[in-house]
């Protein structure tokens, strides 16, 4: 057990921690301010601003000695005895001077950039520079360079951390920042043909202490302030990086990485960062409708005499709108009917649905017809994983939640899980009579083939956010919810489960998928996710490890089971 | 005037073809070599370093046989030897004298040196303004493989070495021990931070041992004639300070300036700048008295008239103000010389070569050439000279808020010649600002700038 002394307060470190002076003096809240230091990169203790006092605690004697000079804190190993002084005169003062220093040549042109409210140098600014302006410099325009497709450069706003170009070498290996020039000529820059091009390249905005690097996709949209940050989990692919969503008034503004250790670590992809986009689509689905027909009271006879087979004729077929209030009464009808004349139910579960929306639409499938059809959704694989030197994973699978949507559908159907593929030989069989499908995907998904066959049955609930060959055979089309305006649980490849609640409200009134299988259960009030994951975590032993609060970092669903394996072998 | 030792490390320097074998094998050369691989064994080489008090050269003066011994014990290797011939100081040209007129005599204590930290590939990393001494060394590289000095089994012992020249791109940082590091492995030369120093993890990851041309010439002299005669000359170590080890033996200065001689001598360590600036250098030119000197290359501070009496020594210097020793270049200004030209063109230097790693060196630097081209322009106010003083002496590895010691030498430039020369900046600021010296606040820059 390490002891170590912050402005005389001891803090005791566990035997394998290694921090340095700036995480030393977290753990009691004195915050050191710094620039160029990053957890997740290399030191370089250049930007001097984290100096402090240090010494040592003599173990015997209890004698401190302190070095004459100043250090970097983020240099500093928080050793047995270590002492930090962050607070002294000495080191208010070099924080002045830093800061003065930085903002010599600083065009201060805070009013028009992108990063003043979140920026480390306005904030350090006021807190350890100085009231009084005694330079005479000129500080430059703000000249701006072409970094790459996402991300350009303020150039006289840049204060050299270095931090970005550390990152392209040390996490992406790409290398395509570097430094140019010497001394105070310095600026960054790329090699001329070759700009900043990879996967992750929207990081070194996130990295930027200060307004240099600005991502042309949030340039000039929205001041930060103006904007609620909150917790999410990225829906791009099965990594499931933890992200914070910047919103203002249910628009969505930015996806940034949050620091999770055991998912993302710092870092988030491109495509994750800009996946957000088809949440404001104008395309996107709003009015739940159904055919006209059903329902009628006029009509007599089951509904699927009268549907339309050929889809070719599908725009012809009359819509009429339906009220979300009245869903859940009108589906049960129907489905009801169905499945009382022995007609076999399947529901497709997609895996972008939560684990907890992903449970009552098994659910409430198996509430109409206690053998229906349970079938995971189309799994969409993109090309490769794509592994980074510094450990970040892009995966290949582009959906959240396959692992948990499969954990589910395996309680249900005793440890069978059926593919999307094989739910479609079963329609070609002609056992199945009706379909309840849920969709969320971002992208295309199925096709006129697949919507073929769904044709055939009596009745097809679609819930997507998107038009689609599927969405047009649909005797009911209800809009659906994009990630940010979900609550619930993913649980990502390795098994890691996430909770989080809705960022953004759904676009004109559309119910999320979870509060319509909530009211078909009839149950009361409002979805509530946690009521839900806690019966989850009590009735199917995979998710046993979910029963508590779930940490921001989420839990590891594997957690409990290698506990209980591991005392067996005791 | 108290007769002088003759020269040992000039001893060959203006002799005919002086930089080939066949001179310097006829003036003894190689024998220290075929004497320490023959009947030394490497500690014992450390020992005659270490007991000789021999000093790097370069301008820290670090103890040489103690830097030797940071090296790991037993390591698998390979050891490296860098060879700092970045010779950038403004005023220091003793490596350049030593490469192109005697470049053996380097090549010897090069071996002997590595020879001694069980190295087994050496860099000489050379200036790139020195095309000459680039031919002279690798000539002399080649003809000591075709001696086997040099290459497998030197002299039928059991020690190799390879010695690489390696040709810098012009960089006062590159000097710096981590950043010739750096600019060896192919990057841009920003000095490490320490720890770990070179000696624990340096080129490519491994021991490495940083030292500079003159102090490897040195070892060949000490283990040719050992530590006693190196002892013989110098200043011993000064009671009053604890962390002087003492300034032994021969030092080349450079004495350039307002002289009537400038150029390269060989004097022991202790000479005083007078003594040097008039046995050697023939006087102050033109008849003039001198006003001032740089006393180690120009990084090292400023030597008021009144203080030319001072030892030249790595101790004596930091009493009047100084850094230290540096580099023991000697430049004299005379009397018409003005001290903020001086100050201007040192802070020209120190902002241009600055790395730009550090924001206190990189900023401050810049900083006070603005300030100083504003004081020349006829803008300058009293309040730039606390200004000035204020970077001086926040900035540097002193106070510690740089990794290298760029800054430091930024600083004394700076502190020196206001705090030992503030009346001439005065009357300088008063009679070419006469309506605006007293303002305080802040006032417009200059747009254009005549430095880069």
């Amino acid at each position: 057990m390490a002891v170590v002394i912050v402005d005389g307060q001891e803090i005791e470190l566990g035997d394998h921690e290694r921090l340095n002076g700036i995480q030393a003096a977290r753990r009691i809240g004195v915050e050191i301010p710094f620039y160029c230091w990053h957890p997740g990169l290399t030191v370089v203790a250049s930007c001097r601003m984290c100096l402090v006092e240090t010494g040592t605690k003599h173990p015997e004697t209890g004698a401190i000695t302190m070095l004459p000079k100043l250090v970097p804190a983020c240099q500093t190993p928080a050793k047995d005895g270590t002492v930090f002084v962050t607070n002294s005169d000495k080191v208010k003062q070099a924080r002045a001077m830093v800061e003065e220093d930085l903002l010599l040549r600083h065009p201060v042109d805070c009013p028009i950039c992108d990063k003043a409210g979140e920026c480390s140098l306005q904030d350090y600014h006021f807190e350890h520079g100085q009231a009084e302006r005694r330079a005479d410099v000129r500080p430059f325009t703000s000249r701006r360079r072409d970094m790459g497709d996402t991300v350009t450069l303020f150039v006289d706003r840049c204060i050299m951390c270095t931090r970005c170009v550390r990152f392209c070498r040390e996490i992406t290996g790409s290398s395509e920042l570097m430094v140019i020039n010497r001394g105070s000529h310095e600026e960054i820059d790329v090699f001329p043909g070759y700009p900043l091009v990879n996967k992750m390249s929207g990081n070194v905005v996130d990295l930027c202490p200060v307004g240099a690097l600005c991502d042309k996709d949030f340039l000039y949209q929205q001041r930060v302030w103006y904007m609620k940050q909150h917790q999410g989990v990225c829906t791009g692919c099965s990594t499931g990086c933890s992200i914070y969503i910047n919103e203002n008034q249910d628009a969505v503004y930015r996806l940034k990485p949050r620091e999770n250790p055991a998912v993302n670590k710092w870092w988030m992809c491109d495509e994750g960062r800009y996946s957000y986009r088809h949440l404001h689509s104008p395309v996107r689905q709003i009015q739940p409708r159904r055919i006209a027909e059903i329902g009628n009271p006029g009509g007599n006879g089951h509904a699927g005499e009268r549907r339309p087979h050929d889809i070719t004729v599908k725009h012809f077929r009359p819509m009429e709108n339906v009220e979300w209030s009245q869903l859940p009464r009108d589906l049960s009808a129907q489905l009801e009917q169905v499945c009382r004349d022995g007609g076999r139910l399947a529901a497709v579960v997609s895996p972008h649905l939560t684990v907890e929306e992903a449970y009552l639409l098994c659910k409430l499938a198996r509430q109409f017809d206690s053998n229906a059809v349970l079938a995971l959704g189309p799994v969409p694989i993109e090309g490769h994983d794509e592994s980074f030197p510094g450990g970040f994973t892009i995966h290949a699978e582009k959906c959240p939640n396959r692992k948990g949507a499969e954990a589910v559908i395996a309680h249900f159907c005793n440890g069978k899980i059926k593919t999307f593929n094989e739910l479609l030989e079963d329609l070609a069989a002609g056992q199945i009579r009706a379909a309840w499908i849920s969709g969320g995907y971002s992208c295309a998904w199925n096709g006129d083939a697949i919507a073929q066959r769904f044709a055939a049955l009596e009745l097809i609930v679609v819930q997507d956010m998107f038009e689609s060959p599927v969405w047009h055979v649909a005797t009911y089309q209800l809009p659906g919810a994009g990630f940010a305006e979900r609550s619930g649980s993913y649980v990502n490849f390795n098994h890691r489960l996430q909770s989080f609640t809705w960022a953004i409200r759904p676009p004109a009134g559309v119910w999320v998928e979870g509060q319509l299988y909530w009211n078909m259960l009839n149950l009361r009030g409002l979805y509530n996710p946690r009521t839900v994951l806690r019966e989850i975590a009590a009735t199917i032993a995979a998710f046993s490890a979910a029963a508590g609060e779930i940490p921001a970092v989420g839990i590891d669903m594997r957690m409990n089971q290698l506990a209980t394996a591991a005392s067996n072998e005791h | 005037m108290p007769q002088r030792p003759e020269p040992v490390l000039l001893a060959n320097v203006g002799k005919p073809d002086s930089w080939t074998l066949r001179v310097y094998e006829q003036t003894g050369g190689y024998q220290a070599l075929r004497k320490a691989v023959k009947e030394m064994t490497p500690v014992q080489v450390i020992d005659v370093v270490k007991a000789s008090g021999l000093r790097g050269r370069g301008g820290a003066g670090f103890p040489t046989g103690l830097k030797w011994t940071f090296l790991p014990k037993d390591h698998p290797g390979p050891i490296y030897m860098c060879i700092n011939a970045d010779e950038s100081e403004p005023g220091t040209f003793n490596n350049r004298i030593l490469m192109e007129d005697d470049p053996h005599q380097v090549i010897e204590g090069i071996i002997l040196s590595c020879y001694a930290t069980r190295a087994t590939t050496a860099y000489l990393y050379l200036r790139y303004e020195y095309p000459l001494c680039w031919d002279r060394l690798q000539a002399a590289i080649d003809e000591c493989y075709a001696k086997n000095y040099l290459g497998k089994n030197i002299l039928g012992s059991d020690f190799s070495l390879d010695i690489f020249l390696h040709r810098g791109a012009a960089a006062y940082i590159c000097g710096e021990e981590t950043g010739l590091i750096e600019s060896l492995e192919g990057k841009r030369a920003w000095p490490r931070i320490k720890p770990p120093f070179p000696a624990v993890e340096g080129a490519f990851r491994k021991p490495t041992v940083v030292n500079n041309i003159e102090t490897v010439a040195c070892v060949k002299h000490i283990v040719g004639r050992g530590a006693d005669w190196f002892k013989s000359m110098g200043v011993p170590p000064d009671p009053t300070n604890p962390r002087d080890a003492g300034s032994y033996g021969p030092k080349l200065y450079c004495l350039s300036g307002h002289v009537n001689r400038p150029g390269c001598y060989e004097a022991p360590l202790g000479i005083t700048c007078r003594e040097l600036i008039d046995e050697f250098g023939g006087g102050v030119w033109k008849g003039r008295k001198g006003k001032a000197a740089i006393p180690g290359g120009i990084s090292m501070g400023l030597l008021a008239e009144q203080e030319f009496d001072t030892p030249l020594d790595f101790n004596a210097l930091g009493k009047v103000g100084c850094m230290g020793l540096g580099t023991a270049a000697v430049v004299v200004m005379d009397e018409s010389t003005s001290m903020v030209d001086f100050l201007y063109n040192s802070c020209r230097f120190f902002q241009h070569e600055s790395c730009g790693q550090c924001t206190p060196c990189r900023e401050g630097t810049a900083w006070s050439l603005r300030m100083l081209e504003r004081i020349r322009h006829g803008n300058g106010r009293l309040r730039d000279l606390d200004l000035l003083l204020e970077i001086g002496d926040t900035i540097g590895i002193i106070p510690g808020t740089t990794i290298c010691g760029l800054a430091d030498g930024a600083a004394w430039p700076i502190k020196n010649a206001i705090r030992k020369f503030r009346e001439e900046f005065e009357n300088y600021i008063k009679n070419t600002n006469p309506t605006g010296y007293m303002v305080t606040e802040p006032v417009p820059a200059l747009v254009q700038l005549a430095a880069h």
